[in-house]
């Protein structure tokens, strides 16, 4: 399975997830914000997306429902529940805890 | 909630699949339209913006097989796959699969049709209130190591143990069952009042017996069977107070036993009456006639009731010296008196279906691994294409489940078919007598034994394949010259699983020559008579018009007369207490006159026999004379005994004009007159104790044995000589009509060695062509891989001889490895039956030679077949192949 360069695995599940928690959002609006919030750097192709998301979904982290998109077509929307905002706080705590320890070591060296 | 809704999540993706993947598709259309127009956005024409598109999704099914996984629809995709593949795999080569579930459906249907019998009879528990507290109890004598109690006796040790928290007693009993109909017999049993609360069984309709209604005096109660309930009265709740006439003496029915009831030493019982002890052989203590039936206390063990009974026993032998000497006492757990003598058959059985699956499963196995041989470039492309060694493995795993399933399938149907024909093959007195095997069938413990089974068989049938094929050696395979060396592991697996199958084969095919061997002796015993052309009948006539002696004699004579004069019949003769093989135990106590004394008992059988008795069996005097007519109440008593007496109790002297006295009050001497070949006064297996002979005109009762000889076939006199007697008194009942042969063939002894012997032999048949097939396919595979070097050595001069050499050699020592591995555990094994062989030792050089040579030929016919095919390749052809 293809990865977004320089992505630490796992992270995508964490800001889909982030991104998620805003408003309910379909497939490829959430690559784009990913990529909008991202200031450009960070492009979530197709590839992995749809697999994190089905796989969120199967967590029961997120759920998706059918609505009309903004260009007024059918399309999969997905939400946060409960159980993904808890696992969101611990991920991002955890990826805190983790950025802050790497910037450490790459800052002093 | 979170866990219901993932469930709920799953459950929707593996079932509502066409939407879901509708959905998935049309989701990444969506986002792939998103990007085109996106592209179109930026500039690019509309043939551009849809290429780059499809460029950045690098493949859209890929993607939807990524979602998938995370799904976990792949899982159940996969099996479904696997088993579709399996499953034209399969079917693809028919010969090997029908092969291979068969041998394993053959391997289930004997195991477990054994398995339903040993179940029923040793597994289920008795139909009794906490039947593991429950023994059996009697008097042991020299003659007998289980013998009768008598009814003091009886009284005295439920007096004075303090083992049992209750003890009973019963006596198997036929009566006369009066019906509108006339006299029909009727069986049944008389027991203590206490019977049936021992056992701790209550009846389904109306009460048990009071404590005290076995007394005499009390008026006389019955309790039905729930047979002869249905039977006889149609199942109506109104039979309670209603009265039945057994033996001319009207009863009362008090009450119905459950359905599911059966006590084998007394069935068939339709007729369970109180005691009353009255009669002349209830108030002696001489006299024993009665089983004993007792609960143990809480605590007490077998031992310790055993040492209680044997000291009560003492004790009443020092109190009544002259009726109790040498009375011993015996205890047996009740599961052992009921089916104590079938248990090391049907363990034999047991163990020889179980060989029979092993070598069935040893072969599918075998067949599988040269399967597995043969697809090694098949694996080997698969596993170059991509497929994973976990696809791999479980592709081989669900063709092993497959062939397990539908083996199982197929072995337990047809186990199912094979309980019923085994049980109608069991003659009905012997069934009948052995209730617990009523409902015989697929119970619960049957179906768990069968799926422990095709376990056992999944997880071999799966994994042997997979040792075969290691796994980084997988893409080897595609290698030309990986051949020869893969060739190798497969010979050295697959002959050890041939030395293992002959092996077993040897040893079950040892187990049915021994017990054929018994059988055979068994049957050629000398039973001391001609049994050809030989019918025998019992008849009984009612109390009430010929209790007297002289009635009864009169009955005899009139009886004979008749039957005399019938054209088929050659002679007849008539014996009571029992026709020739009865086992009928009926002693009397003697001592010789003039002989010093000291009170102990002499015992012997006795039969009270007519004039033409000796001569219609064809037995053989020895000296002396027969009984004549002559000698009858008027006379001196006489008698004849067989030599097993003379050897016991005259050794090296003349019997005849000896006096022997019974112990009886007022003695009168009887003197020997006769001396006969030992005639089988039991069963076959067990030597022919004294016997003696007194005239049935001294000693005439109203109940008696015929045996008749006739000049036609004997089964259509039996239903003559019935009518005949019916014409002389239609109150007068026959029954037990059979002819000598089927008393032979049918008695116990004869039917348990014969059906083990035949069972056995039908599985070490099966066991012999399984592994003589299995060591054809291994000797013709080996063959058929090393055809280039046989080729090689014929282009280089080899003669047809020398590749058949080569091929038998091999095939030579896996048949000498089996037959030795197999002469080792035979006799091992022989040593387990050896209380089930009938003058054969278990390590009988005979049959051991002989079953080393059948499997030697067989073997070598096997292996001739593709050494011949060896030795005439073409040369030419064998080289240009490669």
């Amino acid at each position: 399975m293809s990865k977004p360069t320089g992505l630490v695995q796992g992270t995508l599940d964490l800001l889909i997830l982030k991104v998620v928690a805003l408003e309910p959002m379909h497939g490829w609006a959430i690559a784009q914000r990913i990529r909008q919030m991202s200031g450009e750097v960070l492009q979530v192709g197709q590839s992995a997306l749809y697999p994190s998301l089905h796989k969120l979904e199967q967590n029961g982290w997120i759920r998706s429902e059918w609505a009309a998109s903004e260009n007024n077509r059918r399309a999969k929307y997905y939400t946060l529940t409960r159980a993904g905002r808890t696992a969101l706080d611990l991920e991002a705590a955890q990826w805190e805890r983790l950025a802050a320890a790497i910037s450490l070591i790459v800052r002093t060296a | 909630m979170r866990l219901a809704s993932i469930f709920r999540l799953r459950v929707r993706s593996l079932f509502s699949r066409t939407q879901v993947e509708r959905e998935l598709d049309e989701e990444l259309r969506y986002h792939l339209e998103r990007q085109i127009e996106e592209n179109i956005a930026v500039g690019m024409n509309g043939e551009e913006a849809r290429r780059a598109a499809m460029h950045e999704i690098a493949g859209f099914e890929q993607r939807k097989e990524e979602c998938r996984d995370m799904r976990g629809w792949n899982l159940m995709d996969h099996l479904v796959q696997d088993t579709r593949f399996a499953l034209r795999q399969l079917r693809k080569s028919p010969a090997f699969t029908s092969t291979a579930i068969f041998v394993l459906a053959l391997g289930m249907c004997a195991s477990v049709a054994i398995f339903a019998y040993v179940d029923a009879s040793l597994i289920k528990p008795l139909p009794y209130r906490n039947p593991s507290g429950l023994v059996g109890v009697f008097e042991k004598i020299p003659l007998f190591p289980q013998s009768n109690l008598s009814y003091p006796d009886y009284l005295d040790w439920k007096r004075l143990n303090t083992v049992f928290s209750s003890l009973d007693v019963f006596q198997r009993d036929g009566f006369l069952l009066s019906t509108p109909a006339g006299a029909q017999p009727a069986r049944g049993a008389r027991v203590s009042d206490g019977f049936f609360r021992t056992l701790g069984i209550a009846p389904v309709l109306g009460r048990d017996f009071y404590a005290g209604e076995d007394l005499p005096g009390v008026e006389r109660t019955v309790l039905l069977s729930y047979g002869a309930w249905q039977r006889r009265y149609g199942g109506r709740a109104d039979v309670l107070g209603q009265v039945v006439t057994l033996d001319g003496a009207p009863n009362i029915i008090i009450g119905v036993l459950p359905r599911g009831f059966h006590f084998a030493p007394a069935e068939p019982a339709e007729f369970w009456t109180a005691l009353h002890a009255a009669s002349s052989c209830d108030l002696r203590r001489s006299c024993h006639g009665l089983y004993g039936v007792a609960r143990l206390e809480d605590g007490v063990s077998l031992q310790a009731a055993l040492n209680n009974v044997t000291l009560i026993a003492q004790q009443l032998e020092k109190q009544y010296p002259d009726s109790n000497r040498d009375q011993g006492a015996a205890v047996a757990p009740l599961t052992d008196v009921m089916v104590g003598n079938i248990r090391p058959i049907l363990l034999v059985l047991l163990g020889g279906s179980g060989l029979l699956l092993l070598i069935a499963g040893v072969n599918v196995a075998s067949l599988l691994l040269v399967r597995s041989e043969s697809r090694r470039r098949e694996i080997a492309v698969r596993s170059s294409l991509g497929a994973s060694p976990a696809r791999i493995i479980g592709q081989f795993v669900t063709e092993g489940l497959v062939l397990v399933a539908a083996g199982s399938i197929l072995g337990v149907a047809s186990a199912s078919w094979a309980i019923q024909v085994l049980t109608k093959l069991i003659p009905a007195d012997m069934l009948a007598r052995m209730p617990f095997l009523d409902g015989l069938g697929l119970n619960i413990r049957v179906w768990a034994f069968a799926g422990a089974i095709a376990l056992l068989a999944a997880a071999l049938f799966s994994l042997t394949p997979v040792l075969q094929v290691s796994l980084p050696e997988m893409r080897k395979g595609l290698a030309e010259g990986a051949r020869g060396s893969a060739g190798n592991t497969w010979r050295r697996l697959g002959s050890k699983l041939v030395v293992v199958e002959l092996a077993t084969a040897m040893v079950l095919l040892v187990g049915a020559g021994l017990l054929g061997k018994s059988l055979y002796r068994l049957l050629r015993v000398d039973i001391g008579l001609r049994p050809d052309r030989l019918v025998t009948l019992q008849v009984m006539a009612p109390d009430a018009l010929y209790a007297i002696d002289q009635q009864s004699l009169a009955l005899e004579r009139e009886v004979v007369s008749r039957i005399e004069s019938l054209p088929a019949v050659e002679s007849i003769g008539v014996a009571r207490l029992g026709l020739p093989l009865d086992g009928n135990g009926n002693t009397s106590w003697f001592r010789v006159m003039g002989r010093p004394w000291h009170g102990e008992h002499n015992e012997a059988p006795e039969r009270y026999v007519s004039p033409g008795y000796f001569t219609t069996l064809g037995a053989k005097l020895v000296r002396g004379r027969y009984f004549t007519e002559a000698d009858d109440a008027s006379r001196p008593p006489v008698a004849i005994v067989n030599q097993a007496l003379v050897r016991t109790h005259f050794p090296g002297e003349d019997p005849i004009g000896k006096q022997l006295l019974y112990l009886t009050a007022s003695p009168v001497p009887i003197e020997i007159v006769g001396v006969v070949e030992d005639i089988k006064e039991g069963p076959l297996d067990v030597p022919t104790p004294p016997v003696l002979y007194t005239p049935f005109n001294q000693r005439a009762r109203n109940d008696f044995g015929l045996v008749v000889r006739t000049r036609d076939a004997e089964e259509s006199l039996l239903p003559v000589l019935a009518a005949t007697i019916r014409q002389i008194d239609p109150g007068i009942v026959t029954y037990r009509g059979a002819t000598m042969n089927e008393r032979i063939h049918d008695s116990p002894s004869a039917y348990l060695h014969r059906s083990s012997a035949w069972l056995v032999g039908g599985f070490a048949l099966v066991a012999l062509l399984l592994g003589v097939v299995g060591l054809y396919g291994v000797v013709a595979y080996s063959a058929s891989q090393r055809t280039r070097e046989i080729g090689i050595r014929m282009a280089l001069g080899a003669r047809t001889a020398s590749v058949y050499r080569l091929i038998l050699k091999e095939a030579g020592w896996l048949t000498a490895a089996g037959v030795v591995v197999g002469l080792v555990c035979s006799v091992a094994a022989a040593s387990l039956i050896r209380g089930l062989l009938f003058e054969v030792r278990s390590w009988d050089v005979e049959t051991l030679a002989t079953v080393a040579a059948l499997l030697g030929i067989s073997a070598l016919a096997a292996s001739l077949i593709p050494a011949r095919r060896a030795a005439s390749v073409n040369p030419v052809e064998a080289l240009r192949a490669e």
